[in-house]
């Protein structure tokens, strides 16, 4: 199969939508003439033109609004706020409007949206460009939050993403914009709300998501050398939570451990952890273990970021406490 | 510029000089794999910053941006510790927590820098509401971008801050593109100044890369403050030399735009200036370069040869 980057990966999944369908609109601070702060935009300004490449002014709560008015008439934006540390200024109109309006008016309305975004550590940006707020999002019901590791999954879930009928907080990471995997050709759709198991393994569970499914693979290759088989479960989509592929695993492992980027306490791991407790406490032969980031704020020098965000010796470590 | 002594003058056009040598050092330091992350560099803009905060004094606070190198070192930042903080080391001003992006000394009045856009604006206002109560004659000053004053906040911001006769001053500085946005693409008015009458503040644009213009006007913004008079809004017009980030090679730019700014280069409209009216000589000029540009090899050797935070660090700072 063929190889392209995440980033590209993105790209073409917007293409391929705004060829299918001519509802499909951009809006974003710097997405048109500059291609967007990570790339994923590029080009499509020359192709599509500035009436479905819409270069905004710095307003992302005007963005976020102008998005679900354009998808209430019908339309199928999709906005980019070019990080999620600036999600804060369209929070009103993402959880307060966009999330509620289908269900304030019984159903009348839909707001057929994508929110992109994207988050993350690794670049020693500081505490303003490197947070992990996808638990800011998943505690709204209303909407939908989703979350690729993969070039792959990242094509074909945000094909999914703009044809689904409800807005979509979509967040990619700036550490994976560069990695390439195989992709298939055609119409490649990922459908929401279904986890995947990126690594068969009989010992323990490894649930998570983003960068850190990666970082969890690797974390199993050195395992799988000292003889302990991880199973590693990508969630893919956190809104609606794939609970049933997780509890599988489980059943099957005995034993769970959640990992992500994000701080430990009002991180989502929390929710999938209580979730493994409600359906599979049976079945677990130890506690749920999680590895996320300390609770601080993401620290400037490459050393401090390092210390305070979940490496694969963090996700060993768990492991081996889970299986003690 | 008869009646600004020349001790203001020769003190603003040196530290537009400290402002240039340094941004010219962290972008050679940023090529030679020194500095992580990422930088946003001031070149072009060092009257706005040196204008304004030689109206300042040391009880006297600004709110800076992404882009505060030059905010930075105007206000009196050390430009030892300022460099040591872009390294992300531990003598760093931010003891390598913050980074470029959040450079700040509350010794000399200047909190860590907001990278969110706008976001100092309110803060800034709080700064002066305080001020206000404690009956202090401090000041606030704010510096952003063009592209924050299409942010909500700052609209919430300036009516409240007129309201309460904040002793702030907004000073927005206008170099034409926020990121790779031209401000055409970004706003239906060409005067930003104008915003201030719907908020009931005066409101000022002067050309920013005159230093002497950006002084005076910032005086007066700055004395009504100070005598209760409450806030109002500068607009400086400028132009930033190099891309909006590292790695932004400008494609957004017509041809020969930069070439013309060049010319308009603030060092060199101050340099001028301080020659024709006799106040510093060819030599003087050379002499105060010289003393800029040794000053931040020292801080860049400060830099290297500090170390960095201990991991365990992260753990410190969080709580009060
Ligand atoms: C709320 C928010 N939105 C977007 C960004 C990304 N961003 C950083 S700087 C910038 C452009 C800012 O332009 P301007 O305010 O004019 O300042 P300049 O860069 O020209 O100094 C953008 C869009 C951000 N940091 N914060």
């Amino acid at each position: 199969m063929r190889e392209i980057a995440y980033w590209q990966a993105l790209n073409e999944a917007l293409q391929e939508e705004m060829e299918r369908d001519p509802n499909v609109f951009l809006l974003g601070e710097d997405i048109g003439v500059y291609g967007g702060a990570y790339g994923v935009t590029r080009g499509l300004l020359e192709k599509y033109g500035p009436e479905r490449v819409m270069d905004t002014a710095i307003s992302e709560s005007a963005i976020t609004g102008a998005a679900i008015g354009a998808a209430m008439m019908g339309k199928r934006p999709v906005a980019e706020i070019m990080y999620v540390d600036f999600m804060g200024q369209a929070m009103d109109q993402l959880c307060n409007q966009a999330a509620k309006i289908r269900y304030m008016f019984g159903g009348k309305f839909k707001a057929p949206m994508v929110m992109r975004t994207e988050g993350g550590a690794g670049r020693t940006l500081g505490a303003h460009h490197s947070q992990s707020l996808e638990h800011w999002f998943t505690g709204i019901p209303g909407l939908k939050v989703v979350m690729p590791s993969t070039p792959a999954d990242a094509k074909g879930l945000l094909k999914a993403s703009i044809r689904d009928d409800n807005p979509v907080v979509f967040i990619e990471h700036k550490m994976l914009y560069k990695e390439k995997g195989p992709v298939p050709d055609g119409d490649h759709v990922v459908p929401l709300g279904v986890a995947d198991v990126k690594r068969q393994g009989k010992d323990v569970t490894v649930v998570s998501y983003s960068r850190t499914v990666l970082v969890a693979l690797e974390a199993a290759k050195i395992l799988e050398a000292e003889g302990i088989d991880v199973e590693v479960i990508d969630v893919r989509t956190l809104a609606p939570l794939d609970i049933k592929t997780i509890v599988d695993s489980v059943k099957k492992t005995n034993r769970a451990v959640v990992a992500h980027e994000a701080c430990k306490t009002g991180g989502f791991g929390g929710e999938i952890g209580m979730q493994i407790i409600e359906n599979a406490f049976d079945y677990l032969d130890g506690p749920v273990k999680r590895v996320a980031a300390i609770d601080v704020p993401i620290p400037k020098s490459p050393v401090l970021e390092q210390y305070v965000i979940p490496t694969k010796d963090s996700i060993i470590k768990a492991v081996k406490e889970a299986l003690a | 510029m008869e009646n600004i002594p020349r001790d203001k003058l020769l003190g603003i056009y040196e530290c537009m000089l400290r402002i240039r040598e340094f941004e010219n050092k962290i972008y050679y330091l940023f090529i030679d794999g020194f500095i992580p992350g990422t930088i946003h560099l001031y070149q072009g803009q060092e009257a706005v910053a040196a204008g304004v905060c030689a109206n300042l004094r040391k009880d006297d606070v600004i709110t800076s941006t992404h882009r505060p190198h030059g905010h930075a070192i105007a206000k009196g930042v050390p430009s030892g510790s300022l460099m040591a903080e872009i390294f992300g080391k531990s003598t760093g001003c931010c003891k390598g927590k913050g980074g470029s992006m959040h450079v700040g000394d509350i010794d000399v009045g200047m909190p860590p820098a907001i990278a969110i856009v706008a976001g100092g604006i309110p803060v800034a206002a709080g700064m002066a509401l305080a001020f206000k109560f404690q009956k202090k004659n401090s000041v606030a000053v704010s510096f952003f971008g063009e592209g924050a004053t299409n942010e909500g906040v700052f609209h919430e911001t300036l009516n409240m801050a007129s309201l309460w006769n904040l002793p702030v001053v907004y000073i927005c500085e206008n170099n034409l593109y926020a990121a790779s946005t031209h401000i055409e693409k970004a706003f239906k008015i060409t005067d930003i100044a104008k915003r201030a009458d719907a908020y009931g503040m005066p409101g000022r644009t002067v050309d920013g890369n005159d230093a002497v213009a950006v002084y005076s006007a910032a005086k007066e913004a700055v004395e009504q403050a100070r005598a209760g008079k409450g806030p109002s809004l500068l607009v400086c017009n400028t132009y930033r030399h190099g891309g909006h980030s590292r790695g932004d090679a400008c494609t957004y730019r017509p041809k020969g735009e930069k070439e013309e700014w060049l010319k308009k280069d603030p060092l060199i409209i101050m340099e001028n200036m301080l020659l024709e009216a006799k106040l510093l000589s060819a030599d003087g000029i050379k002499a105060m370069k010289e003393k800029a540009e040794q000053e931040m090899i020292e801080a860049s050797e400060f830099a290297k040869a500090s170390p960095l935070p201990a991991p365990e660090q992260a753990l410190e700072d969080l709580w009060a």
